[in-house]
């Protein structure tokens, strides 16, 4: 760390310090770690309020131009597959949609990214299963004993995704991400309730569980996953991602809405 | 084969809040100690950047990697036994640090009641008061002798709290050595209503620290930011007390600990009267190793500790057919009941909080209220916490609601900030049919047989759980929630949702060597130069967290083994 980084940036800065106790008397105590978490992040602003004060449509697209060139368009290059085929995906994607669908309060899963997200899981050790206990015996287990499976979630989720594909060729004659909405909530009912169809080695509702659960981490996961995109999700949820610190605002009545900060923001250093 | 190395004075088994202060304790008095850990080193700069919910909170990364180890599970012993093959009920810590690293920091003493259980609901109620097949027994100390431990803990781990608050609780020789945390609007809430009721709720006594603080170690920690990140992650800013940031280091500073990591001891070698020392696996190399030692402290956590002794041939195992035997013995857990009530009208800040960030009352805990006309003993401290909720976990919804699609999604967004919940801590009697033994038929990584525990849910918890939902229920409405709803029944214990890391038992303490594994200084009854330490030495479990009592029963433990290493042999 130089000297530059150990002294106190600004007064907000400095009363985090004195409060936590870190610069206590020239004393460090319990390792310094405002320099890693609260070492401000050049930060370019855009205003985009301003088509909100104006009434005419091309003005406005005349700002969002003038945006556009000062801060080009990302491109989401983690957005691509690990494990997915390209019609696994596009089954997991309508599915995560209807289990978080767009509306008036915000972007839903497809927007988000979870099927993204739930594609990289998979890949990687959650997929694999690579801290679970995988020796057999599998034996027919009670309920209270939990999963007893020799499948991987990949393997769950390979088994369940064709599943809801063949369900819906069967009724619908269609595939299940050509369906439409409604006809899309009926066969992940089917799915949740696990009675009507088989699948092997599993059920649909353990597939359903794993889908569900993935979709939500997928929307409010750090964007570092694939998920979250732009941190939507926790905007949405007015939730603030990670801050180092609520110490100033603990005790106050009424909700505060702070402007979000991923892991991505404390790593710049 | 075994590579044989020199023999070590002390030799310690898993070093994280019972290792660690122990190796303190040893080591500021001038002895040599070897301490094993089969998991990785830690310092506070792992902690750095850790707020990730998925990583830590839904992956587990600081627990134990259940691939190379598990336990098996059945309710009862008409079952078959089938391995947690993922998380899960309970979490066990991994590593320098253990469980140590990852926990809430909520840090409260056990009753005087509960160490004299059996005389004093037999005093108060008469024997029948106690039914068949439940063995509680007293735990062959009492509170004046283990109210100094507990305010050494203190002491060390700075534990915030005002004492004057709550009558309910055994005398203390001592106040907290820093003030109660600071209270959220919610806490607040809880405060008035409590007191409304006729209650005595206290700000629940924390290991967050509320100020800077500096221990009689010489230990200086920072102040909580109430970052909301307690729970599965490690503290950033050490205000968390933490066995890396405040026993390890004061051990480590005499230059007499030697930490041996990635070392998991496979059994303990014994003779006659004496455990001899033990043989580790170098789990990255797949070398072992025979260390000889003079004194061996087993703090290796409540499943481990039982499993090792059980494979090493250590103390009479327990058989549940005849009652008689003791490793294995007196398994308990953590029941409860509690609620949630929403909040039409008003949004709280709960995103913030801290791990031990909370209030609660004792009077629906022990034997401080009458149970003549009550089907349960003991009860539970009835708590609302703030620990700071994450948005993937926190989805409460209300009932009827489905838990997907455009209903839930809005429901969800709704009442994000507009649930709080109150519950009861219960405590968790000890039964003759709960126990853990080797299981038959599953392996660990080192081919060794995995734990298998025999436990269910009793009537007493049920009825217990149903009184502590309702106080609950009751408490929640007097704060304002527009409604209120209770948890679910407790039927049969589940090993899938997660309850509580509060495992406890199997070792334990006790005046008579018939009926207990280790006198009231944690040593072995069978084993004169052997210590098992940690919960595994509660003869039942009460209805508050367990860290302070385990912080307490390990400088008892520690001064047990100083004494025996001065007096050169026998029981302390």
């Amino acid at each position: 760390m130089s000297e530059q980084d150990a002294k106190p940036q600004n007064a907000a800065r400095r009363t985090f310090l004195k409060q936590s106790g870190i610069a206590l008397g020239g004393v460090v105590v319990g390792g310094v770690v405002g320099g890693v978490l609260l070492r401000p992040k050049p930060q370019v602003k855009v205003e985009t309020k301003v088509e909100t004060k104006v009434e005419e449509k091309v003005v406005e697209k005349v700002v969002e131009k003038e945006v556009e060139k000062i801060v080009p368009q990302p491109v989401y290059y983690h957005q691509a597959l690990m494990f997915f085929s390209l019609e696994q995906f596009a089954i997991a994607e309508a599915a995560a949609e209807r289990i978080f669908p767009q509306d008036d309060s915000g972007p839903g899963a497809k927007e988000l990214g979870a099927a993204f997200y739930i594609d990289h899981q998979l890949a990687g050790p959650w997929g694999n299963n690579s801290r679970d206990y995988m020796m057999g015996p599998f034996p027919k287990a009670e309920p209270t004993q939990g999963m007893q499976t020799r499948l991987t979630r990949k393997e769950i989720f390979a088994i369940g995704l064709q599943g809801l594909q063949d369900y819906s060729m069967q009724k619908y004659k269609k595939g299940f991400a050509d369906l439409s909405a409604a006809e899309q909530d009926e066969v992940l009912k089917v799915f949740e309730a696990g009675e009507a169809v088989q699948l092997e080695g599993t059920s649909t509702s353990a597939f359903f569980g794993l889908l569900r659960t993935g979709t939500l981490e997928g929307i409010y996961s750090d964007p570092l996953y694939g998920g979250n995109k732009d941190m939507q999700g926790w905007k949405m949820k007015r939730y603030p991602g990670n801050q180092p610190s609520y110490f100033n605002d603990i005790e106050k009545d009424g909700f505060i809405v702070i402007e979000p900060k991923s892991l991505h923001d404390h790593l710049n250093h | 084969m075994a590579t044989k190395l020199p023999k070590v004075p002390v030799l310690i088994v898993g070093l994280g809040w019972a290792g660690g202060i122990i190796a303190s304790e040893l080591t500021k008095a001038g002895h040599k100690v070897v301490a094993l850990e089969r998991g990785k080193r830690a310092k506070l700069e792992d902690y750095y950047a850790m707020h990730d919910e998925v990583r830590y909170a839904l992956r587990h990364d600081m627990m134990q990697d259940l691939s190379k180890e598990t336990i098996t599970f059945r309710n009862n012993d008409k079952m078959t036994a089938l391995p947690m093959r993922t998380y899960g009920s309970f979490l066990p810590g991994d590593g320098v640090g253990g469980a140590g690293k990852h926990w809430n920091g909520v840090s409260v003493r056990f009753l005087p009641y509960d160490f004299e259980i059996y005389s004093k609901t037999v005093e108060r109620y008469g024997k029948k008061k106690i039914p068949a097949g439940m063995t509680i027994q007293d735990w062959g100390i009492k509170w004046e002798e283990i109210e100094p431990y507990f305010d050494k803990y203190e002491k060390m781990a700075g534990i915030s709290g005002d004492a004057e608050q709550n009558p309910m609780i055994g005398k203390r020789s001592n106040p907290y050595p820093t003030p109660p945390m600071k209270q959220t609007p919610s806490m607040k809430l809880f405060m008035e209503a409590a007191k409304k009721l006729g209650y005595n709720p206290y700000n629940g006594p924390s290991a967050n620290l509320s100020q800077p603080y500096k221990n009689p170690d010489g230990i200086e920690r920072a102040a909580c930011q109430y970052c909301a990140y307690c729970e599965r992650f490690g503290c950033e800013y050490g205000a968390k007390a933490d066995p890396v940031v405040t026993v390890i280091p004061v051990a480590e500073k005499t230059g007499k600990l030697e930490t041996r990591t990635h070392s998991n001891v496979l059994r303990v070698l014994h003779k006659g009267k004496k455990a001899t020392g033990v043989v580790y696996l170098n789990t990255l190399t797949g070398e072992e190793f025979e260390q000889p030692a003079d004194l061996v402290i087993m703090t290796s956590y409540v499943l481990n500790n039982v499993k090792l002794l059980l494979i090493s041939q250590m103390g009479k195992p327990y058989d549940p057919a005849t009652g008689t035997g003791v490793i294995g013995k007196n398994y308990a857990y953590q029941t409860g009941g509690g609620a949630t009530g929403f909040f039409e009208d008003k949004e709280f800040n709960s995103y913030m909080g801290a791990g031990a960030l909370g209030v609660c009352l004792d009077d629906f805990n022990g034997d401080n209220f009458d149970h003549s006309d009550l089907k349960f003993i003991h009860g539970g401290n009835i708590r609302h916490a703030q620990s700071g909720s994450r948005p993937i976990a926190n989805n409460t919804v209300p009932s009827g609601t489905p838990s997907w699609g455009a209903e839930f999604k809005k429901a969800s967004l709704k009442y994000s900030y507009r649930t709080l919940s109150v519950s009861g801590q219960g405590s968790n009697m000890p039964w003759r049919h709960h126990y853990l033994d080797l299981d038959p038929t599953y392996k660990d990584v080192y081919g060794l047989p995995l734990l298998r525990m025999t436990y269910d849910f009793e009537e007493q918890d049920r009825e217990m759980g149903k009184f502590l939902a309702a106080k609950s229920s009751e408490i929640l409405k007097e704060m304002g929630a527009t409604s209120t709803v209770p948890g679910r029944d407790l039927t049969s214990y589940n090993i899938t949702p997660y309850q509580s890391t509060h495992n406890t038992g199997g070792v334990i303490m006790g005046a008579d060597p018939k009926s207990s594994a280790v006198n009231n200084y944690l040593q072995m009854w069978d084993y004169e130069n052997m210590f098992v330490v940690g919960a595994s030495a509660f003869a039942h479990n009460s209805g508050y967290n367990p860290t302070a009592t385990v912080g307490a029963l390990a400088y008892r433990a520690a001064e047990g083994a100083l004494k025996y290493l001065k007096q050169g042999g026998s029981l302390v």
